[in-house]
């Protein structure tokens, strides 16, 4: 693909999602969207950047790690850090501020930066010393981890302690999210289809004829952990500073590292496309079955667990298995 | 430590591996000459396997010191090792089960590629030079295997006496000087045993290779071998050409007991 091409793609979908972004906050002619249904819309796309990006480490590399949402904590908060203590600052530098224009654009994109290389530099910490462990030992060590930064956090009162970081800016919107979720998509995607994405398949494989075919499998599994934990920290930095959806301890707890692992295993555990329809379809169900809680309160949850219970015992490989959308295209 | 090391490609001295109480491997000191298609055999449980983790770095010798190419390698990690132009095939077939038949041979050629993964992230145009190279070389080496047609069939899918070539196939995909051959006619009629044999002759010539054998079927080990070592209770008790080694009494003795 040449790069003109390529840039002409990437001119595209911004301007695609831009346009969209236009038509969710003002409308087009008389339609409007339901805030309701734009709020749950932007939580899918965040949703879809969380699934894609574990999927690299647990689908790709078949490590099983409980620890994203430690990763998301680190990358929000030190975006949102960025934009409330230094936003206006650098918005300035442009001659804008922090809620519109140009400022915005820079104060959004070096935030989710930051976000994204803080995450990643906590994923190097912690996946020197626990990637040479396995299975059910690594998933107990992420999830320390994880908690960890959690109960760090807890203790920082400039960041809102237990309260969350509610002095959060709202500049998250539909372009950014989705932007996001289509950089993730397409950096595991071409991961997925290079000799390191092949090498990251032997290690989930066979560790000992990956290692004798050459690949440093510590070396591997570790860069992985990075990406996606960079990339996780990029869903934090989004879910942040969304509107009235600030970041808090108590949200970013192994649950939400569980939720993660259940889009994924719904999807097709290994499966990008999986990764999305999971995250989406997990997003929308819960907020879907609240109808039912207006009759029957209490009884969503319940529901919501029964459909999971019954969805592994009639399809345990997920919606799509190991099976990707492009697979339908090749001959 | 280069000028002291022995001629041989690869060369042990005096290699020792204690698991606790057992000696699985007793003072083996075995000299390949680069070339040569060297035989490694010996009763069940006799350490062949073992030597061969020893060889690739799976284990650690508890004493002594391995050279390859000039170079010590004890104590190096297998991917290392694989590196330094070890390639090697597994006694229970060890494919990678999730892949396809070429994937198998595109991820062993991982460690010749220089890709970077920066390419690979931004999808560049050098990527997607680099992947469709590797695909033409990975088909090339399956059509020497025969195997070009099942190219895009899961590796798990074929045939026993198949996979066993697969495994050879990705073995040589990572361009090795040495190539290890675990018991590879384990599980082959006489017939396939034939054909492998004839394939082992031929791609030590093709790529200049030098074979080490563990194997099992003594029509393979004394057809092809030019040298054959036999090991029992890790120590070596023969060396010398096939025929020589079949009429050694301590050989006999091994194998069948004292009459």
């Amino acid at each position: 693909m040449g790069l003109v091409r390529k840039l002409a793609i990437v001119a595209a979908t911004v301007g695609g999602l831009f346009a969209f972004n236009q038509a969710f906050e003002f409308g087009v002619g008389d339609f409007q969207i339901n805030p309701y249904y734009a709020r749950i819309i932007n939580l899918v796309g965040i949703n879809i950047t969380l699934a894609v990006s574990l999927n690299l480490i647990n689908g790709l590399a078949g490590q099983f790690s409980i620890g994203h949402a430690g990763f998301m904590a680190v990358g929000g908060y030190a975006a949102t850090y960025l934009t409330v203590f230094h936003g206006e600052a650098l918005a300035r530098l442009v001659g804008g501020t922090v809620m519109s224009g140009a400022g915005s654009v820079v104060v959004m994109v070096l935030s989710l930066t930051v976000g994204a290389l803080s995450a990643a530099v906590a994923g190097l910490a912690v996946g020197i010393p626990s990637l040479r462990l396995k299975g059910d030992y690594l998933a107990i060590v992420t999830l320390g981890f994880s908690e960890i930064i959690r109960v760090v956090i807890l203790n920082i009162p400039a960041v809102g302690g237990a309260t969350g970081f509610t002095a959060a800016l709202p500049i998250t919107n539909f372009f950014w999210i989705f932007g996001v979720a289509l950089l993730t998509i397409t950096i595991v995607r071409n991961i997925t289809n290079s000799t390191f994405g092949r090498a990251l398949g032997a290690v989930r494989c066979d560790e000992i004829a990956a290692e004798a075919m050459g690949v440093n499998t510590t070396r591997h599994k570790v860069q992985a952990f990075v990406i996606s934990a960079g990339l996780a920290g990029m869903a934090g930095g989004l879910s942040g500073q969304l509107f009235a959806n600030p970041l808090s301890p108590q949200n970013l707890n192994f649950v939400k590292s569980i939720e993660v692992i259940v889009m994924i295993v719904v999807g097709g555990i290994g499966s990008i496309t999986g990764a999305v329809l999971g995250a989406t379809t997990l997003t929308i169900l819960p907020e879907a079955l609240r109808t039912v809680d207006q009759q029957f309160p209490g009884l969503r949850m319940v529901l919501y667990a029964l459909l999971l219970i019954l969805f592994m015992i009639f399809r345990p490989q997920g919606l799509l298995g190991r099976k990707e959308l492009t697979d339908l295209f090749r001959r | 430590m280069t000028e002291q090391s022995p001629s041989g490609l690869l060369c042990t001295r005096k290699v020792t591996k204690r698991f606790g109480g057992l000696t699985a491997v007793k003072d083996l000191t075995l000299e390949v000459p680069r070339g040569t298609l060297y035989g490694l055999i010996g009763p069940n449980g006799a350490g062949k396997t073992t030597v061969f983790n020893l060889l690739t770095g799976v284990y650690q010798p508890t004493a002594g010191e391995i050279h390859f190419d000039g170079r010590r390698v004890d104590g190096r990690p297998p991917y290392e090792i694989a590196n330094r132009g070890i390639g090697r095939t597994f006694q229970n077939i060890r494919l990678f089960a999730d892949m396809t038949v070429l994937e198998n041979v595109m991820t062993a050629q991982h460690l010749r590629t220089g890709q970077w993964l920066v390419d690979a992230v931004v999808g560049s145009a050098r990527h997607h030079r680099e992947e469709r190279e590797e695909r033409e070389r990975a088909i090339e080496l399956l059509r020497i295997f025969k195997l070009d047609a099942v190219a895009d069939e899961p590796a798990t899918s074929l045939p026993y006496g198949s996979q066993r070539r697969l495994e050879i196939a990705r073995a040589l995909a990572t361009t090795p000087k040495l190539l290890l051959l675990d018991e590879p006619a384990a599980g082959m009629n006489p017939l396939e045993a034939r054909e492998l044999m004839d394939l082992i002759q031929s791609i030590r010539n093709r790529f200049a290779l030098t074979i080490v054998l563990v194997e099992h079927n003594m029509k393979v080990v004394m057809g092809i071998c030019e040298t054959v070592q036999v090991i029992d209770h890790g120590e070596s008790i023969a060396i010398g050409t096939p025929v020589d080694v079949q009429r050694n009494a301590q050989v006999i003795e091994a194998y069948l007991g004292v009459g």
